[in-house]
């Protein structure tokens, strides 16, 4: 008799997670749990300017502390040709600065000590002398032609420019714009934010001189890259450099790069010849690691009077700051920006990309995001609207004229892509009758008679996930694709490991959902482990949630191995031939006769007990899986809103999230994954954001600043489901992490421009503060830039 | 996240605090609730050479209303027992208004209603509350006590008029001239944040005569601002949407916002005269419906 | 942590005073020299190795670190180790009792009340120093209650209803609290 699979925790039960466990207990083990005999502590110095060389660095009064073992200078470094390190976009950026500090918050000196309270009173013992530089804090400034030069460490770098690059059809698209009714032209800004996961970021380096070996314990998204990364930089042999990613509290991109820090305190433990732990702190993490967006649009849409879009122009510039290491594949410039209006049946688009250098911290991380996925749904989302609005069509119908039908799989999007699957039609009309749109219309307009501002927001995209295919993605030449490896014990138990790196997603869980639904084991029955680059097979890491597109996937396919050498084992233990073997969930019988049937758990049993001649024992296996292509999830989210006219605050009324992330492994961690990225660009729109003055002086590098919503502001929400199979994935999933952070934004904002539709103002850049609201509307004029921190600006 | 060495002393009486003060000179500081100064310290942006710790000191941690309906809050009275307050609810709606709005619940647990006065911190809600109320600070001494209004106690952002050697034992709100009413109103993004602006309202009704008022503002200045015209014009009149719009363009005008990242000056100063006349409109409603 | 913390032993160097305290941590008197300038977080991290308690951040935002303080919720990173001397400190390890999990606990996971688990700790804290006070909460009592935690992972609608969970379980007359295999 067949199992139920939802007993198991297979495919769809909404299983309850087996890593909260520890968790719930307090039992998590994070980098900063993590204590090794001798272990000494590291501090990091950072610079108070944004642009300075550095005349003299005075490190004696640090050294005169007791209790102080190390205290690293740039000269240190670069004597041990560490200085700098490359970039995961084929720049170099400083480990401990030489020269010049090319932004606020750079790493200067390091010292080691006994405790971290004591390395910290030696960091505040250094003095430097710095001779300051105008600072460049957009691109703009940088690319005046009287502009400093930034990168003066680089030959062939005459000014602040890192490229130009460009993707679509040019002349198509130019015919299209001759042949528009209208043209739609919209320019905006999505402003610099940060990941910001609440545990920073942090290493315990461990090197152990007798055996040559480097252990470094590290909050690592991708330990495998990482290594590797280690090797190049440090050039230590690979096979004796073992990262392990512990329990991480929370990644979001942030924990994708590699970090000065990591790489002093590697440093300092081979020098010390003791385990050297760095633990972050929350300005060293707001004011120096990976921050995401920063890109300004100048858009255009080519349409005809029915809102049919012919031809698609962007021009993106995009602010990197001091070093370019964005997180993404190499082939593209300014990631996957041009997956923008893939949901749309759009005949020509071309996009410019322009990237700059300025005097801000570097990093341009996928930030919840594939590689700029959510700048382009943002502007996509944000200038279909403005269209809408001005042809005086309705938001939900231009988008149906638009989209891609259900039969025009598989499709070309503008750009180039090929999607798959998906019914977006369908999405949008349950997400506006969950809302009900033409009551809350009715409802609008009612309110309006009396003065009372509501809006409502429409957000539709479909985004790639899951990079690579290998031919396209890699990065540093590193080709993206993942790795699985079982082993199924002889009780019928079984260790499952992958090349990913659970930050909170769930695999622990999800991954023996997998199993589980492949052979029937119980999911209670597989321990997972990742983040061991010692134990776990390759991986590119957990980001741009890629994690169930790629390694699920090659735990699907791991599993089926495995399926397969069972089968012969159930041939041999049933004494038929393997063709006439049949499979059901956890068990393989006699076609002929279904009652004679053995276990998934029998058969692994008789892989140590039993095998037929010739047959190697045992029942384990790996899997690497190249995926033929992204996944094209597809979402739907609407927002309403009440602005109040007095203040320009606005509140949330409803927010309606309608996903097709294909087929559901543990919907309940699903919608958790939705509701947080949800969270996160309700954040965007309202509150979360980094800015600088005009001396390179960061806004934003503590929580005090950057705000993240608590419970009380963060709304409830509403979350509906479609499900469209991917095609061509093992299992149908799509992938789902990064959707609603993607997609989320461009719904909030354009529910209060909803709002102020009648006042003519077209646009109000993120975060859309309540100044900023209220200044739109009493000037009608559009709110552009980032929000003023001059304190003589008014 | 480290803070610097500091000698730390936890005196039982409130003598030998004073004296402890006495011997650090200037490079002492008060201890109270520390939701404050612990953050500076972990920051680095302090480093006092000795904490005195008054945590344990008796007789600090009252909130009372004397039989003329004065209200003492002394030092070691925390902003959550004051939030919690039936006294406070009954007989004190500026403050009752603005103790759900001071910082985030946990800080409220620990952070100190006279500490955050002394604090002297522009953003600070208790102060504004404390002028509006024209309240003082008690403050001892090796010299005995005296009492300081609340307008002058806070010099500048960060400063207030004590002695190196005081300590401020107890906030003191005068009895109303007839019914306390009031009102507070933060515009902040989200709970904990530092406000854009707010405002601070304490009106006496004997009948429908204002017969005094106060008004201050947060977060709009380099120290709280006395809005001393604007509570004036209220004074000796039935309050009336007239005089209501008068007050919030004087407590618009006596704001000295700068544009930074919350919001521009402008847009301060426009949400001081929103939230004044909100407060002053809905105090004016209320006072109607009882009548 | 060798200079800032002894469990009753020598200070590591004579020109930093120490202090000795005796704190109650989760039922247990726990004695300590340390230095004043100590964070009770650290004491209880470094020196207890009671890792369950997280520091987030540098500015007594994020809550990581609550921890109950004379039962009620306080952050730990923003108050003296010293401090607590003399006093009662229950940090996630206390919650669970010989008998079982805590039903805000169980709440956590039956509700998908957490995803990365570092904010939990002090999330869970917040919420049992609600409950101990208000055994039936509306949603805005307890949103009002966590504010002052901050989660970047989950949004916290689960997390609500998790402590609604661990309420009505708590409020039940009849309900056993499940045992730690159950869960």
């Amino acid at each position: 008799m067949a199992i139920d699979e939802v007993k198991i925790g297979g495919m769809g039960a909404r299983q309850k997670r087996v890593e909260d466990n520890r968790f719930i207990r307090g039992k998590g083990n994070y980098v900063d749990d993590i204590v090794l005999p001798g272990m000494l502590h590291m501090e990091i110095l950072r610079s108070p300017l944004a642009h300075a060389r550095i005349r003299s660095i005075d490190v004696s009064k640090a050294w005169d502390i007791p209790g102080v073992r190390l205290v690293l200078t740039g000269e240190t470094l670069a004597a041990r040709n560490l200085a700098w390190m490359p970039t995961l976009s084929y720049d170099t950026q400083a480990v401990l600065a030489t020269d010049k500090v090319r932004f606020q918050g750079q790493e200067v000196a390091a010292v080691v000590a006994d405790d971290p309270y004591i390395a910290k009173d030696a960091v505040e013992a250094i003095i430097v002398d710095y001779e300051p530089l105008p600072a460049i804090v957009n691109p703009d400034q940088a690319m005046a032609p009287d502009a400093p030069l930034i990168r003066d460490d680089k030959a062939n770098q005459p000014d602040n420019k890192i490229f130009d690059w460009e993707v679509g059809d040019r002349e198509g698209t130019d015919r299209a714009f001759t042949e528009a009714d209208h043209v739609s032209t919209i320019e905006m800004h999505y402003p610099r934010s940060h990941p910001s996961p609440i545990e920073a970021c942090g290493s315990v380096a461990d090197f152990d001189r007798s055996t040559g070996k480097l252990t470094v314990y590290m909050t690592s998204q991708a330990p495998h890259i990482i290594r590797a990364a280690v090797a190049m930089v440090a050039e230590l042999p690979e096979h004796q450099i073992r990262i392990i990613s512990p329990d991480i509290g929370g990644g979001f991109g942030n924990k994708v790069p590699v970090y000065p820090g990591y790489v002093i305190s590697i440093l300092a433990s081979i020098l010390a010849e003791r385990p050297v732990k760095w633990i972050e702190d929350k300005t060293g993490n707001l004011i120096s690691t990976g921050f995401g967006r920063d890109v300004y649009l100048k858009g255009e849409l080519a349409l005809r009077k029915d809102g049919r879009i012919l031809g698609v122009r962007m021009h993106t510039t995009s602010d990197h700051g001091a070093f370019f290491s964005d997180a993404q594949p190499s082939k593209f410039k300014i990631g996957l920006m041009h997956s923008a209006f893939a949901c749309y049946d759009i005949p020509s688009a071309h996009l410019t990309a322009t990237g700059v250098y300025t005097n801000k911290a570097p990093g341009g991380v996928a930030y919840r995001c594939s590689f700029r996925v959510t700048e382009a749904m943002f502007f996509q989302e944000r200038m279909v609207h403005a269209a809408a609005d001005e042809l005086g069509l309705d938001q939900a119908e231009i988008r149906r004229v638009n989209f891609v039908r259900d039969d025009d799989f598989p499709h070309r999007t503008p750009f180039g892509f090929l999607t798959d699957s998906g019914q977006y039609t369908k999405c949008l009309d349950l997400g506006l009758a969950a809302i009900d749109y033409e009551g809350f219309r009715r409802e609008q307009a009612a309110a309006r008679e009396q003065g009372r501002l509501l809006g409502i927001g429409i957000s539709t995209m479909t985004e790639p996930l899951g990079a690579g295919n290998s031919r396209e993605y890699d990065i540093l030449g590193i080709k993206m694709f993942d790795a699985a490896e079982l082993r199924v014990h002889m009780t019928g138990r079984a260790i499952l490991r992958t090349g990913a790196k659970t930050q909170g997603q769930g695999h622990e869980t999800t991954w023996a959902q997998i199993v589980a639904h492949e052979l029937g084991i119980p999911a209670d029955d597989v321990v997972v482990e990742e983040g061991d680059t010692d134990t776990a097979p390759f991986g590119m890491g957990t980001y741009a949630s890629r994690s169930t597109p790629v390694a699920g996937a090659a735990v699907s396919m791991v599993a089926r191995k495995i399926r397969a050498k069972a089968r012969k084992i159930a041939a041999h233990l049933l004494e038929v031939s393997e063709e006439d073997i049949e499979w059901e969930l956890g068990r393989f019988y006699v076609r002929s006769a279904p009652d004679r049937g053995v276990t998934i758990q029998e058969c692994a049993m008789a892989a140590y007990s039993n095998v037929p001649d010739g047959m190697e024992p045992g029942l384990e296996n790996h899997a690497y899986y190249d995926p033929p292509n992204l996944t094209w999830p597809f979402a739907a989210y609407i927002v309403t809103v009440e602005v109040d006219p007095d203040t320009g605050v606005w509140d949330v009324l409803r927010v309606v999230a309608v996903d097709d992330c294909g087929v559901r492994i543990n919907p309940m961690i699903v919608e958790g994954q939705i509701m947080g990225g949800l969270t996160e660009a309700y954040a965007m729109a309202n509150m979360q954001f980094i800015t600088f003055d005009a001396d390179g002086n960061c806004v934003g590098s503590n929580y005090m600043d950057y705000l993240l919503p608590t419970a009380w502001e963060t709304p409830g929400f509403e979350l509906h489901e479609v499900v469209t199979p991917c095609p061509h994935h093992p299992i149908g999933a799509k992938g789902v992490g990064e959707c609603a952070t993607v997609g989320g934004p461009a719904a909030f904002v354009n529910a209060v421009m909803d709002a102020l539709k009648d006042t003519g103002v077209r646009n109000i850049d993120m975060p859309l503060l309540p100044d900023r609201v209220h200044q739109a509307l009493t000037t009608g004029q559009d709110v552009s830039g980032a929000p003023p921190v001059d304190p003589e600006a008014s | 996240m480290y803070p610097p060495r500091f000698r730390y002393e936890a005196p039982r009486s409130l003598r030998e605090a004073i004296t402890l003060l006495q011997e650090g000179g200037g490079e002492a500081k008060i201890l109270a609730g520390g939701q404050s100064l612990i953050p500076m310290l972990k920051l680095r942006f302090a480093s006092p050479g000795m904490l005195v710790d008054i945590n344990n000191l008796p007789g600090l941690d009252h909130l009372t209303r004397d039989g003329d309906g004065t209200i003492r809050i002394g030092a070691l009275c925390r902003h959550e027992h004051i939030e919690r307050s039936e006294l406070i609810t009954e007989h004190q709606p500026t403050i009752a208004a603005a103790a759900p709005l001071v910082a985030d619940p946990i800080v409220r647990t620990r952070g100190t209603f006279v500490g955050s006065v002394c604090h002297a911190d522009p953003q600070g809600d208790w102060a504004a509350c404390m002028i509006a109320l024209d309240g003082a600070i008690v403050a001892e001494g090796p010299g005995g006590r005296r009492s300081i209004a609340a307008r002058d106690f806070v010099t500048g952002p960060f400063q207030n008029v004590l002695a190196s050697d005081e300590i401020a034992v107890e906030a003191v709100i005068p009895p109303p001239q007839g019914e306390a009413r009031g009102g507070y109103l933060k515009l902040e993004r989200r709970i904990g944040d530092f406000a854009t602006a707010a405002v601070a309202v304490a009106v006496d009704l004997r009948g429908d005569q204002v017969t005094r008022a106060g008004i201050a503002l947060v977060g709009v200045g380099g120290t709280t601002i006395d809005a001393r015209d604007a509570a004036d014009a209220l004074v000796g009149s039935p309050l009336s949407s007239d005089a209501i719009e008068r007050a919030a363009e004087l407590a618009a005008e006596a704001a000295q916002p700068r544009s930074d990242h919350r919001g521009s000056a402008s847009y301060k100063r426009h949400i001081v005269r929103t939230f004044t006349s909100r407060i002053l409109t809905q105090i004016d409603r209320s006072t109607q419906k009882a009548a | 942590m060798t200079s800032l913390f002894n469990e009753v032993a020598p200070p590591a160097s004579d020109d930093v005073p120490t202090r000795r305290v005796t704190i109650t941590v989760n039922g247990e008197p726990r004695t300590a020299d340390i230095e004043p300038r100590l964070l009770l977080a650290h004491l209880l991290r470094q020196g207890l190795k009671l890792t369950g308690t997280h520091t987030g951040c540098d500015t007594t935002n994020c809550g990581a670190c609550t921890v109950l303080f004379d039962g009620r919720p306080v952050k730990s990173c923003t108050m003296l180790a010293v401090q607590a001397d003399g006093h009662e400190v229950t940090t996630v390890e206390g919650l669970a009792s010989p008998s079982g999990l805590h039903p805000v606990q169980e709440g956590f996971k039956d509700e998908h009340g957490l995803q990365c688990g570092f904010c939990t700790p002090g999330m869970m804290m917040a919420a049992k120093a609600l409950l101990d006070e208000n055994p039936s909460p509306t949603e805005d009592d307890v949103r009002w209650a966590l504010a002052g935690n901050l989660c970047r992972c989950t949004g916290y609608q689960n997390i609500v209803k998790a402590v609604l969970w661990a309420a009505e379980r708590l409020g039940g007359p009849d309900t056993e609290p499940e045992t730690e295999e159950a869960s």
